[in-house]
């Protein structure tokens, strides 16, 4: 009998090109995704070495991380910096061959939304790219993880990576979810309960009832935030759910190509008996809308908690949080209800796809945000927009007082326009609170979607179950 | 890449944990083109304020540690984005060794391949590595890669473990890709048969 395999052993072992005799293995890449931030040293390595791109259909690009967000980029990107960045990725894109999304491309978008939009991200493949959310197309059942620039140079130049396989770790959630819980809450409650180290040096794989209920969306929301649990990548096995979601997608297979893929996809899951290195597992139930106070991802409360003390932690983590409390301007004790935010950002790869928006649009339908408050909402990509304004979420978007942006990366990173300034509070859907991430000395709450959208209308943190 | 062979220098203690690749180069700095230069933005929003002055209490602005080449640090350094950036900022500035209980997984694969030794310890060495590197110019270590040891001020010495094919490749200053490409013919006959195989991909 052959050893029982978890999804990532299946999924590992379909990819491994060689194996040296200390278990470094060369991995072969099925897809790679390039950006203007992290590529243009690896295509100067390469132009410098007189190397090609290996396998250029297998690679896509569009700008994101760098994008204004206002409609005056069709014309001029005015930060010069950013300009370079744009441009060299076109003309790289063009010199070696690689299909690119540019600004004026309506595809254009967050790399992590464009994939599993096009059908570019497929069950069982590996996927890279130069950026650590990499880990969202995982939510596919596919490999997926963030690599550094040497390894961009390295994949385009070879379509292959050096590697050791992680350890595997198994994420339950079981039972279901509350009303008004949303996958970022989930994924919140378990990094929580993790901390961001705790899957490092795993590939999580998470499953569970509450897993398997979620939309291909909230999936990708999940697994997206692998990475702020420590794993560079995290799976979900794919199913008539997966199978449904890549039907139709313009590079998608087609006909009897897609019977055959699906027939393959099938195999795609943890056999009974398959080893896991570490186990965690959280009740469905338990979960409440969740948001974080301090600056680490693994800083969460309920929205109904209180802000914690230093002493409440032990260790080096202490002095991070009392570090943490004075960055944010936050007493112990405080309740999270009572904290008052400037702006509100809707957006990102963790939560910028039409669904996100359909749950914003939902709490916001017919309101109007509260005055002084700053609000935007940035679609993923150039077709969500479009399918947003399709649907009228757009307008109410605006008739609530947001601003209703373009595609890109927006104000989760803050290498663009769109930012923080010093003590401005944000309640945000993106995936990071760390000091200076959304602006420098800006502070950042992470939540769900119909959680940001709550706050807009109440100016404070809120529990989108009391609306 | 340089070659990583033996390193003596002063170690600066970092204790806080998380440090986050954001902290140790702020976005802002994303924005080149190049690998270098961005030594002096290494660590910004701890190392400067608002107006670009120095802040006297950060370590490495500290007298006996601005020539530091090695950091030892608090649990999960260099968490966060995947940016290469990271690594790029603390070579730049000249730190070629980080010692840590343990190390965010992108980041410490991009160390290896830019020259930079991570060195993963239990807690009771890191706290020891911790206590000699707050000693000041007189925090000496000694890392000897091929050995794999770590000698301390006081003479004791301390066994790290590193995986053989990056120890290869950084006591040779190798470039992987290099080495991979001489592996061509294995690469096309794994995409002959996933051609076969698994059309779709």
């Amino acid at each position: 009998m052959t050893q029982a395999k978890t999804l990532y052993d299946k999924i590992w072992d379909a990819h491994v090109v060689d194996e040296a005799e200390d278990g470094t293995c060369l991995l072969y890449i099925d897809r790679h995704l390039v950006h203007e931030v992290t590529s243009p040293q690896a295509f100067e390595g390469l132009r410098t070495a007189g190397r090609p791109v290996h396998a250029p259909e297998r690679t896509i690009a569009t700008p994101d991380h760098n994008v204004p967000t206002d409609e005056a980029r069709l014309k001029v990107i005015e930060n010069e910096e950013s300009r370079i960045q744009v441009e060299a990725l076109a003309k790289n894109a063009a010199e070696f061959g690689v299909e690119h999304f540019g600004i004026q491309d309506q595809r254009q978008g967050i790399v992590h939304i464009v994939g599993p939009e096009q059908g570019l991200t497929l069950p069982g493949m590996t996927v890279v790219c130069g950026d650590s959310h990499t880990a969202t197309h995982g939510a596919f059942g596919s490999l997926a993880h963030g690599i550094g620039t040497s390894e961009v140079e390295h994949v385009l130049a070879t379509q292959t990576l050096i590697q050791k396989k992680s350890k595997n770790m198994k994420v339950e959630v079981t039972g279901k979810v509350a009303p008004g819980v949303t996958a970022k809450d989930i994924v919140l409650s378990i990094i929580g309960e993790t901390g961001t180290g705790g899957g490092t040096g795993y590939v999580i794989e998470y499953c569970g009832e509450a897993i398997k209920a979620l939309s291909m969306e909230g999936r990708m929301t999940v697994c997206n935030m692998a990475i702020e649990g420590g794993a560079r990548a995290g799976l979900i096995a794919p199913d008539e759910t997966t199978f449904d979601y890549v039907k139709g997608r313009p590079r998608a297979p087609k006909g009897e190509e897609f019977d055959r893929a699906v027939a393959w996809w099938k195999t795609l899951f943890t056999d009974q008996g398959a080893y896991f290195d570490k186990v965690v597992t959280l009740q469905g139930e338990d979960i409440a809308p969740t948001v974080t106070w301090g600056t680490s991802p693994e800083d969460t409360a309920p929205i109904t908690g209180r802000v914690p003390k230093p002493s409440d932690f032990e260790g080096g983590k202490a002095d991070a949080v009392a570090r943490a409390l004075d960055y944010m301007g936050l007493e112990p004790g405080t309740a999270l209800l009572d904290v008052e935010i400037d702006t509100v950002f809707i957006g990102s790869c963790t939560n910028g796809r039409i669904e996100d928006l359909r749950a914003a649009a939902e709490i916001l339908k017919g309101k109007t945000k509260k005055d002084g408050i700053r609000a935007m909402v940035v679609p993923g990509s150039g077709l969500v927009r479009a399918q947003a304004e399709e649907e009228g979420l757009a307008e109410i978007f605006i008739d609530a007082g947001f601003e209703w942006r373009m595609a890109g990366c927006s104000m989760c990173l803050g290498m663009n326009p769109d930012q923080l300034s010093p003590g401005e509070r944000c309640a945000s859907t993106s995936n990071r609170n760390f000091e200076g991430r959304q602006g420098y000395k800006g502070r950042t709450h992470l939540m769900s979607p119909a959680m940001a959208a709550a706050a807009a209308l109440t100016g404070r943190l809120t529990d989108v179950r009391d609306l | 890449m340089d070659k990583f062979t033996k390193l003596d220098a002063v170690a600066a203690p970092m204790p806080l944990v998380n440090i986050d690749t954001d902290m140790i180069i702020p976005k802002q700095f994303l924005k080149t083109i190049k690998r270098s230069g961005l030594g002096v933005s290494a660590f910004m929003e701890l190392r400067y304020d608002t107006d670009g002055n120095e802040l006297p209490d950060f370590i490495l602005n500290k007298p006996a540690y601005r020539a530091a080449s090695i950091l030892v640090t608090g649990d999960n350094f260099g968490c966060g984005s995947s940016r290469e950036h990271a690594p790029w900022a603390l070579l730049d500035f000249g730190i070629r060794c980080v010692i840590s209980t343990s190390f965010a997984d992108i980041f410490f694969n991009n160390c290896f391949k830019n020259g930079i030794l991570p060195i993963e310890l239990p807690q009771d060495q890191v706290d020891a590595l911790m206590s000699d590197a707050e000693n000041g110019a007189n925090a000496r270590l000694t890392i000897d890669l091929e050995a794999q040891t770590i000698t301390r001020p006081n003479g004791e010495t301390i066994a790290f473990d590193v995986d053989p094919f990056r120890k290869h490749c950084l006591l040779n200053g190798l470039d992987d890709i290099g080495l991979t490409l001489q592996k061509s013919d294995k690469i096309n006959s794994f995409e002959f048969t996933l051609a076969a195989e698994r059309s779709w991909v």
